[in-house]
């Protein structure tokens, strides 16, 4: 979402000109509070990626592979940072076509007429409500970076170093760039919502009604493609959890088992660091949902207290679970029901209510705990960190459990139609469709696109180290480095 | 002169630590190693994959004594090291040929 002053200004313009209305288009503010909000929950993201994401997956692979790991997660945050700076901010978050945005705003090129970049906003949820729109774009950024990130734990200690530099920024770009456009591009309230009120205080409603249509017309047209479906994700349980949780299971098929899967002990080499990186995730998580509501309002509060609940809700349905089943509670499965809960929560995080949140966390936990003990070792595959099985699998339930939970019946919020100015009737069915299009979609597009992605890379440099290198151990392989020299 | 090489449980080291000095025994080699024998090992799990551990860490301690002391230190090291469980380890004795310490010179029996 963003903010698009040409379009609203000449459509205020055209309002005032065509009724001389009293309703005067407000010039949008930006509250410094929100500013203050939105610049610590973009730092609190990055801390999601590094160093969170990479102890949480470096504890998890064996010494030998610990520094490709990080190296890995390091290199995606630079890459794409430099990515989004350049064109990515662009492609996903100006108008365009309903798949793609355009390079308006390439080089962050956002100043507006005659003002320097500083001046630039972007829309919240509210109308007339603004951010800077660099902070905005830094914020998105993280998002862009992490997802690439949960990604390479599928293919980790396998993967080729030159694979994965070049994987990640033709998937960000061919991938993430339009999902993230088509979920959540749109042009934000102020325009809908300055016609809607110009129309009210319109005396000739015959009149008004032809400018007020061509209004709701011209909003429902600036949008990407998903979001005109009507599917909700609040923090980017599609963009960001089932698009990397779908490519991570395409890479691990295509890479193949690693040397010795299912024969050798490929035990985690420090669960302690385990536990570091999912609790930084957790506290950086708070910046991805809380963030994500975009001002420092009680929509934020909503998303954090969410993000509390549900998580710990998952950590306990999973570590229970296991300790029914498989009769010891162990601390891997606490701090993986954890991320699953926080992935599942994700697309929620605005919209549930708190009790709500808590079910979407306890079925989310043992959802999560079957697909990646029982369903993967049926099927087979070495999704080596379980990208798939937390990511994809909770980001579905999440995606599909946002469209019952946001049931105003239900404690939740209800979506609000910028076109009526309140909160839209809830219709599960309706609703239910809307989402399953989300998750169709990025299943789809980054299912097959990914698996496109990779035959090109295996073409390019080849996606896989030689079996001497894989055992090993890419560290001192591809990095000339050990992690630990004691 | 003997080499008296025991593999112990680890957390025994320190009570045999002891019971060595106190029958004049000065001096030992740690190694922290694994292996098995009837302990058998153990399972691990991590998110669903099972592994069997059959390796487990035991303290092989190695000290070099004169001939007349090697059933005392056996004593001394059966007595602190057992618990009655099965994976309490082994005692190994073996013939030491020739002994010099370093810094003097001295040599076999004024070596040890």
């Amino acid at each position: 979402m963003t903010f698009k002053r040409p379009y609203s200004a000449g459509l205020t313009a055209l309002a005032v000109g065509m009724f001389a209305a009293t309703a005067a288009y407000a010039e949008p503010t930006v509250n410094k509070g929100d500013n203050a909000w939105m610049l610590t929950s973009t730092v609190l993201v990055l801390l999601m990626t590094i160093p969170g994401l990479a102890l949480f997956y470096g504890g998890l692979v064996r010494s030998k592979n610990m520094l490709s790991v990080l190296m890995q997660v390091f290199y995606t945050v630079c890459i794409v940072t430099l990515i989004w700076a350049v064109y990515g901010y662009s492609l996903a978050f100006t108008g365009g076509s309903d798949f793609i945005g355009g390079f308006s705003k390439a080089f962050l090129k956002i100043a507006p007429e005659g003002k320097t970049i500083l001046d630039a906003q972007a829309a919240t949820f509210s109308a007339d409500v603004n951010i800077t729109e660099l902070i905005y774009i830094c914020f998105q950024m993280t998002f862009a970076a992490i997802t690439p990130a949960l990604i390479v734990g599928a293919f980790a200690e396998r993967m080729k170093f030159a694979a994965v530099a070049l994987f990640v920024p033709l998937w960000v770009t061919l991938i993430y760039l339009p999902i993230a456009h088509m979920v959540w591009y749109w042009a934000g309230p102020d325009a809908i919502s300055a016609a809607l009120k110009t129309f009210e205080a319109a005396t000739d409603k015959a009149a008004a009604q032809a400018v007020f249509d061509a209004a709701k017309t011209a909003f429902g047209d600036d949008q990407g493609w998903i979001f005109k479906k009507g599917a909700i994700d609040f923090a980017g349980g599609t963009v960001v959890h089932i698009n990397a949780g779908i490519a991570g299971l395409v890479g691990a098929l295509l890479i193949g088992k690693r040397v010795g899967y299912g024969k050798e002990l490929m035990a985690p080499h420090s669960l302690t660091m385990t536990m570091i990186g999912a609790s930084l995730l957790w506290v950086g998580w708070f910046g991805f949902n809380a963030g994500s509501n975009l001002e420092a309002s009680g929509g934020a509060a909503l998303a954090m207290t969410n993000s509390f609940v549900a998580t710990a809700a998952a950590a306990m349905a999973w570590m229970f679970a296991e300790w029914i089943i498989k009769g010891h509670p162990s601390v891997l499965g606490a701090l993986s029901g954890a991320v699953a809960g926080l992935v599942a929560v994700t697309p929620a995080a605005g919209y549930a209510g708190p009790m709500g949140a808590i079910v979407l966390g306890l079925v989310v936990g043992v959802v999560c705990l079957f697909f990646c003990t029982v369903v993967k070792n049926a099927l087979g595959y070495d999704d080596s960190l379980d990208v798939f099985g937390v990511h994809c699998v909770g980001g579905i339930i999440g995606a599909l459990g946002t469209g019952i939970l946001v049931n105003p019946a239900l404690g939740g919020t209800g979506v609000m139609d910028y076109t009526i100015g309140k909160i839209a009737e809830y219709d599960f069915a309706a609703q239910m469709v809307s989402q399953l299009w989300g998750v169709g979609t990025t299943l789809v597009w980054s299912g097959i696109g990914s698996a496109i992605l990779y035959k090109v890379v295996d073409v390019i440099v080849g996606l896989r180290v030689n079996v001497e290198t894989e055992r090993e151990g890419l560290d001192v392989t591809e990095h000339t480095e050990r992690a630990y020299n004691m | 002169m003997k080499i008296v090489m025991a593999i112990i449980k680890p957390f025994k080291l320190e009570e045999v630590r002891d019971a060595l000095t106190a029958i004049g025994v000065h001096g030992l080699t740690v190694t922290e190693v694994k292996g098995y024998g009837r302990q058998k090992g153990h399972t691990e799990i991590y998110r669903g994959a099972e592994y069997a551990v059959s390796f487990l860490p035991k303290i092989k301690i190695e000290v070099a004594v004169a001939s007349d002391q090697v059933d005392k230190t056996i004593d001394a090291i059966t007595s602190a090291a057992k618990t009655g469980q099965i994976g309490d380890g082994k005692i190994f004795v073996i013939n030491l040929d020739h002994a010099v310490r370093i810094r003097t010179g001295e040599a076999d029996a004024a070596a040890l």
